[in-house]
């Protein structure tokens, strides 16, 4: 049975699942099946390399269960990940089904990122391998269960649509029949994995299992769940970063018919009422003064004149070739330039929430989180209770792009629902969710490069500043003034560059938190680069695709995705007035990745991206339509901040309030989108955050292409694109 | 105050203020969360439902504007002909990511099918462009309209 939505198992907090992997046998007999991932086990102690990351569980019926580590955001993974266990396991997809995994980093962290949380397009990378040896062990294990009971040798026997078959004389055994003899069998340590030749599940284009609630107003969202008596509530926080409540005057919001309560808060007021139009109302009845605090005065442009400093001062060395200085003293023409990206929010279309029981020793909460662990610890710390104690539901995601990577809405609720009795839901109005985001990170960079007589870069030096999400979100990760997501795009780049230095200069920005964003360090640092080589070509007189091309020799797979958009897209044909091609190309979340976008600049100056055409290299392809639906899906965020995409700060409140200031692109500025893919047999790469960083550079390059203006800063600005 | 309303077909008895949203006293009031809130202010089309067969923002329509009107949702929109038509070439095309727009959407494009059997793209830029999805899904939306019209001469 397929599920037309997927909601949360009861949480087993205070089972350990470890201890029943020792057995095999899962609660309600069958076969349970747990599989460790390589991050633990190169990482932790040898004798623990046994550290299981996720289950499959066959039930003595039958039922294929698996438990899902990364949760389903609109990227297709409760469709491709399965794919991944069934294509071995020998089901077709109809006979899964699909369980959330409960929060607990030791048994389902991210093996790439080394907690349990989904994001930076990994969950596919992280696992391709583990996944179908899962499904490649259960499989062999169920084989040897079924030649033991007929007293054959296993190799005569073989695993088909989810029973065990002996082909000579036609017996037939499934896996529900098989599943606690299965369990008892030791689990082979070697298992051979199918060759991509006998894949009949990964390439296909499978459907969806999660479009058919989605379609009908079924799905459970996050902002959907209604534990019986909840109340709703709606909150204001401080405009101001950091400020703090002075006083209230609720008389008018206690009269609203439905409020039923004001909860102050040291730094917001909600209102808790019996739906959401009395918590609206009650909360614009309200009368609250705030102490703006130390941010009172501050405005973007404080921030930019920081990091513009910072990038005059030296940095952390991220990546260093040759000489750089020597390179840049001896040549025949120098290129220099600055480049800005502004704040983001992410503004998913499912508004902030989460809904939370606060009872007298626990605490149980309802949301769509891409990291359930972090909810329940940090829900835990400011409920002041043991993780343990705190029951954390996971519900599909109204889109993530990172802001469910956080969990501030959590912990805001949790603080709420201590004042109240009984579940309350908090939703953020859009208002609350645009102006408490926490943004995609400005970053501004200083960037030159010297050219020999021919044109090409003999010295590339960069150096730029920023805020680390990461050195925030995890700790470790940020080292020597350095982490991996803020340079990824800035270095290692495609390019043969012989002469090359990197510094990254961390700066938090006062009072605004940071926070991924679909793509981030690659969404500012592709943006750069690939305007600057863009610059380069054309100080070099030289085509932009032809003098990337030069530049490849030792990067074929690059040159193979170019060479293919730019053929794909016409490039080099003719087009009207202030319409444009540009390219970009990138390697990126294990992706190779180029974009032409061509663009129509209008007299007033505004920009509209008529057709994008991209190739990419993603390495073996799981489902050629998640494939698709990824990068057209990227290429729409990108576009959208390209164009449009801007927090400015001022008198420190976000400026930005609704899809009015805070537009995103719509169905009748959306670019035609052409996607296509080389095919690969290399390990899959990344796909839900390539399209948006390769299409705001290419944007970029097709306006200059269009009008002869260099936007180094972005969103684009009409002003300066007048005809 | 007490309104009667008639969702898909059946009749409620709310008690709520006149100017309480439509879309508060479905997902809140009668526990019928197909339809979405996104802005609360008209601007992005997720909660879209039919008011008399018309597309309509009900986070800005009050529940004492309705009157005898029939309120249709996400819920029920299968059992009209363009709208089970909408839903299927949705599901064909694989249109849905997120999905958290989609009921909207579907909403929107239900009835402008059923206005209009033959929308050309100008057409569905018309009717499709008040409905925001942040998933980027539109070359698709635009595809499954299409498809779902294509169906329609067919049958
Ligand atoms: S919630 Fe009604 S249009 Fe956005
Ligand atoms: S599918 Fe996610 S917002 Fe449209």
């Amino acid at each position: 049975m397929i599920p037309d939505h997927v909601d949360s198992p009861a949480p087993d907090t205070n089972l350990s699942r470890r201890s029943f992997l020792a057995t095999g046998v899962a609660v309600g007999g069958g076969l349970m099946l747990s599989l460790s991932l390589p991050f633990g086990a190169s990482d932790a102690a040898p004798s623990d390399g046994f550290t299981p990351n996720a289950f499959i569980r066959i039930g003595n019926d039958g039922q294929v269960v698996l438990t899902m580590p990364y949760v389903e955001m609109g990227q297709g993974t409760y469709t491709s990940i399965p794919m991944l266990i069934a294509e071995e396991l020998e089901v077709s997809l109809k006979q899964v089904r699909l369980e959330h995994a409960p929060p607990n980093e030791k048994l389902y962290a991210n093996p790439l990122l080394g907690v349990q949380a989904t994001g930076n397009s990994n969950a596919m990378r992280g696992a391709w391998k583990p996944m179908r040896e899962a499904g490649a062990t259960a499989r062999t294990m169920l084989v040897t269960a079924a030649a033991k009971r007929w007293g054959l040798d296993p190799s005569t026997c073989q695993a088909q649509d989810g029973a065990v078959i002996h082909a000579p004389s036609g017996r037939r055994l499934a896996y529900g029949e098989l599943a606690s003899e299965a369990a008892q069998l030791p689990v082979p340590s070697n298992v051979t994995l199918k060759s991509a030749a006998d894949f009949r599940l990964i390439g296909t284009r499978a459907k969806r299992l999660d479009a058919p609630g989605k379609v009908n107003g079924t799905a459970i969202y996050g902002i959907d769940v209604r534990p019986a008596g909840v109340k709703i509530a709606t909150l204001a926080q401080s405009p101001v970063f950091g400020g703090r409540v002075r006083s209230v005057d609720d008389t008018a919001a206690k009269a609203v018919n439905g409020v039923r309560q004001i909860v102050r808060l040291d730094d917001a007021v909600a209102v808790v009422a019996d739906h959401m139009g009395a918590a609206k109302k009650g909360l614009a009845a309200l009368k609250i003064e705030w102490d703006e605090g130390a941010h009172a005065g501050l405005g973007t442009d404080e921030v930019v004149r920081k990091l513009d400093q910072a990038t005059l001062g030296p940095g952390a060395v991220a990546q260093t070739v040759g000489d750089v200085d020597k390179a840049m003293a001896g040549a025949a023409t120098k290129v220099e330039a600055s480049y800005q990206v502004p704040f983001l929010a992410h503004a998913t279309m499912e508004p902030m929430n989460c809904t939370v029981h606060f009872r007298k020793d626990e605490c149980e909460i309802w949301i769509g989180s891409q990291a359930m662990a972090r909810v329940q610890n940090m829900a835990a710390k400011a409920a002041d209770l043991p993780p343990e104690k705190v029951i954390v539901h996971n519900h599909l995601l109204g889109g993530g792009f990172g802001r469910r990577l956080e969990a501030d809405g959590a912990v805001r609720a949790v603080q709420i629902a201590q004042h109240v009795d009984g579940p309350v839901k908090v939703v953020w109005t859009r208002e609350e969710d645009i102006q408490h985001d926490m943004y995609r990170p400005y970053w501004f960079d200083r960037i030159s490069a010297a050219l020999d007589a021919e044109g090409k870069p003999v010295a590339w030096k960069n150096r730029f500043a920023g805020s680390s999400v990461l050195a925030r979100w995890l700790p470790p990760a940020f080292n020597k003034g350095l982490d991996p997501d803020s340079t990824e795009g800035a270095i290692d780049l495609v390019y043969d560059l012989p002469n090359f230095h990197v510094e990254f200069v961390r700066v938090e920005p006062p009072g605004i938190p940071t926070a991924f964003w679909r793509s981030v360090g690659p969404s500012h640092n592709v943006f750069v680069t690939e305007s600057f080589i863009d610059e380069l070509a054309f100080a070099a007189k030289q085509d932009p695709v032809a003098y990337r091309r030069g530049l490849l020799d030792k990067a074929p797979r690059a040159k193979a995705v170019l060479d293919l958009a730019a053929e794909k897209a016409g490039w080099g044909q003719k087009l009207p007035e202030r319409v444009g091609r540009g390219v970009s190309l990138q390697n990126v979340f294990g992706s190779y990745m180029a974009q032409v976008a061509e663009v129509e600049v209008a007299k007033d100056g505004t920009v509209r991206v008529r057709r994008v055409v991209c190739a990419i290299d993603c390495g073996t392809v799981v489902n050629p339509d998640t494939v698709q639906a990824q990068i057209q899906s990227g290429i729409m965020f990108g576009a959208t901040a390209a164009l449009y995409g801007e927090i400015t700060v001022k008198n420190g409140r976000v400026e930005q309030a609704n899809f009015d200031t805070y537009q995103i692109i719509r169905i009748n500025e959306a670019p035609a989108v052409e996607v296509h893919v080389v095919s690969s047999t290399e390990p899959p790469g990344g796909l839900g955050e390539n399209g948006t960083s390769a299409i705001v550079p290419a944007v970029a390059n097709a306006i200059f292409a269009a009008t002869g203006k260099r936007l180094r800063k972005m969103p684009a600005d009409a002003n300066l694109l007048k005809a | 105050m007490a309104f009667t309303i008639n969702i898909n077909g059946t009749s409620h008895s709310v008690d709520v203020d006149g100017d309480t949203s439509l879309l508060w006293v479905l997902r809140d009031v009668l526990g019928m969360t197909g339809t979405k809130f996104g802005c609360g202010m008209a601007l992005c089309g997720a909660c879209t439902v039919h008011i008399d067969g018309a597309a309509t923002r009900s986070c800005i329509t009050s529940v004492d504007s309705l009157d005898k009107s029939m309120v249709t949702t996400i819920e029920a929109i299968g059992a009209s002909p363009a709208g089970a038509k909408i839903q299927k070439a949705w599901l064909d095309h694989e249109v849905v990511q997120c999905g958290y727009c989609q009921s909207g959407q579907i909403m929107s494009a239900s009835a402008l099918l059923a206005s209009n059997p033959r929308p050309t793209d100008a057409d569905i830029d018309d009717a499709m462009s008040g409905n925001i999805c942040r998933c980027g899904t539109y070359v698709r939306i635009r595809e499954a309209i299409k498809l779902a019209a294509q169906s329609s001469k067919e049958g």
